[in-house]
């Protein structure tokens, strides 16, 4: 895709690599258990990431880790009970993800719109 | 662990305790604290507290630090703004050397849009699109009116400062209609660039493009984006009478009051936001076990300091735009590495 064009403010989009999201070799069968690598993605996705996919009471573990400061890669393991699945969990995990940050945009739009705080020049 | 003690961070003379919270399901005792939507919509606040025309301060409450953190580290280097990334230098006889100069150049912020411009690609060519073209053509010379005996440079000799105003904006194609409203000019008009000397000039061509924090300081849209959590003293027991006067002592102005009821003299907890928490409270005998030092853990106290190119209250707006594109590449380079994994089987 011509990210250039349509992307207005995310640097990662105009190199957005082929593979952003892999599945690293060792993941489960059934996909209960699976290590994601999102490639030019740091501690911003990662954290926030790791956070909302933890929220999903079918998640039994979640972390990730940046292997190598050198490398922009960031690996995300995710651990599911057998009612869904790692992929499934990271989908629903971005999201919820997603709508915290709206839910965060219209609050934050809708404290500026009132107008109650104080306003210097 | 009580329910309302569960998101203060407590602060111990030589430790912190309680620091990592446990808000995932089962998290605390097995109790069910599971994230939804509508219960965050009704625990999760924004307020503001001040705004200038470069800063902002707000309280972001009922968030996780993950999130709070995402939106500090995309308002510090991944937000966009135009900086001067390229110098043709065609004169320089200045005593700052060629890329001395360039550096200082490429660190002043520029008052642009940065959304009215595109990318620009490592091999496409520059364009009105995602190239302003600025100029810098100065000369220093002898200042033929100063009085005799004269030692001041600055009244001595014409043009011994050069100065982020005498950068002038050289518009391409229809650049100048399209910034009628808005010319692009440097934010600050008063920023040294260098010094020069009768017979020295500088003369140069200078190339803005759109960049992010991340590739470089200078594309970064803030001065500073920081949060602390907001700090709380509990009170367990009355302080009264001149130890009242010392507990107050032990605080920066106007985080403790003293009260006065029925001729008795009690400290009382005023304002904690202007609290450092220097837990100097902690090293008096007297208030032992009368006192609780915490912070509350979901409660973020936010300051953002722009660089004077986007309003403060935008540069928020368009973190959180940063994070949810993040949201949606991922999610759809999610569901092409899936589609990809399965044609291979």
């Amino acid at each position: 895709m011509d990210t250039a064009t349509d992307a207005q403010n995310y640097i990662a989009l105009l190199e957005v690599p082929e593979e952003k999201v892999a599945v690293l070799p060792g993941a489960s069968a059934d996909l209960t258990s699976v290590t994601f690598c999102i490639r030019e993605e740091d501690h911003t996705l990662g954290n926030s990431l790791r956070w909302a996919i933890m929220q999903n009471p079918q998640v039994d573990f979640c972390g990730y880790s940046i292997p190598h400061p050198s490398e922009a890669k960031m690996n995300i393991r995710i651990q599911t009970t057998d009612q869904t699945n790692a992929v499934d969990a990271m989908d629903k995990g971005i999201d919820d993800l997603k709508s915290v940050c709206q839910l965060m945009k219209a609050r934050l739009q809708q404290r500026l719109g009132q107008g109650d705080y104080a306003r210097t020049s | 662990m009580a329910l309302e003690d569960r998101n203060r961070v407590v602060v111990l003379e030589d430790r912190v305790e309680n620091v990592s919270g446990a808000d995932f399901p089962m998290g605390v005792d097995g109790q069910d604290v599971a994230f939804n939507l509508e219960g965050f919509k009704d625990t999760f606040d924004i307020r503001i507290v001040r705004i200038t025309p470069t800063d902002i301060e707000f309280d972001l409450v009922g968030v996780d630090a993950s999130i709070a953190n995402a939106l500090r580290r995309i308002l510090i280097a991944e937000i966009p703004t135009m900086a001067i990334e390229k110098v043709y230098m065609i004169n320089n006889t200045g005593v700052v050397q060629d890329e001395v100069l360039a550096h200082r150049l490429g660190l002043l912020p520029i008052s642009a849009d940065p959304n009215e411009f595109q990318w620009k690609r490592p091999d496409s060519v520059p364009t009105d699109q995602n190239t302003i073209v600025l100029k810098l053509d100065v000369a220093c010379g002898v200042n033929r009116a100063a009085a005799p005996g004269e030692t001041d440079p600055r009244k001595k000799y014409v043009n011994s400062s050069v100065y982020s105003s005498q950068l002038v904006w050289d518009p391409k194609g229809d650049q100048e209609q399209r910034f009628a409203a808005r010319p692009i000019r440097p934010v600050h008009d008063d920023i040294l660039i260098t010094k020069l000397r009768p017979g020295q000039a500088v003369t140069c061509e200078l190339h803005c493009e759109k960049g992010v924090g991340k590739d470089h300081a200078k594309f970064s849209p803030v001065a500073t984006a920081s949060y602390r959590l907001l700090p709380e003293i509990q009170i367990l027991e009355d302080i009264t009478g001149d130890d009242a006067e010392l507990f107050r002592s032990c605080f920066p102005p106007g985080v403790v009051e003293i009260v006065e009821a029925k001729g008795v003299r009690k400290a009382r907890v005023a304002n904690p936001r202007k609290d450092t928490v220097s837990r100097e409270v902690l090293r008096h005998k007297q208030f032992e076990g009368k006192v609780r030092l915490t912070r509350v853990r979901d409660h973020f106290i936010f300051s953002v300091e722009s660089t004077g190119i986007i309003p403060p209250e935008e540069l928020v707006t368009k973190a959180l735009d940063v994070l949810m594109e993040k949201c949606d590449i991922a999610k759809a380079a999610l569901a092409r590495a899936v589609k990809s994994s399965e044609e291979d089987e």
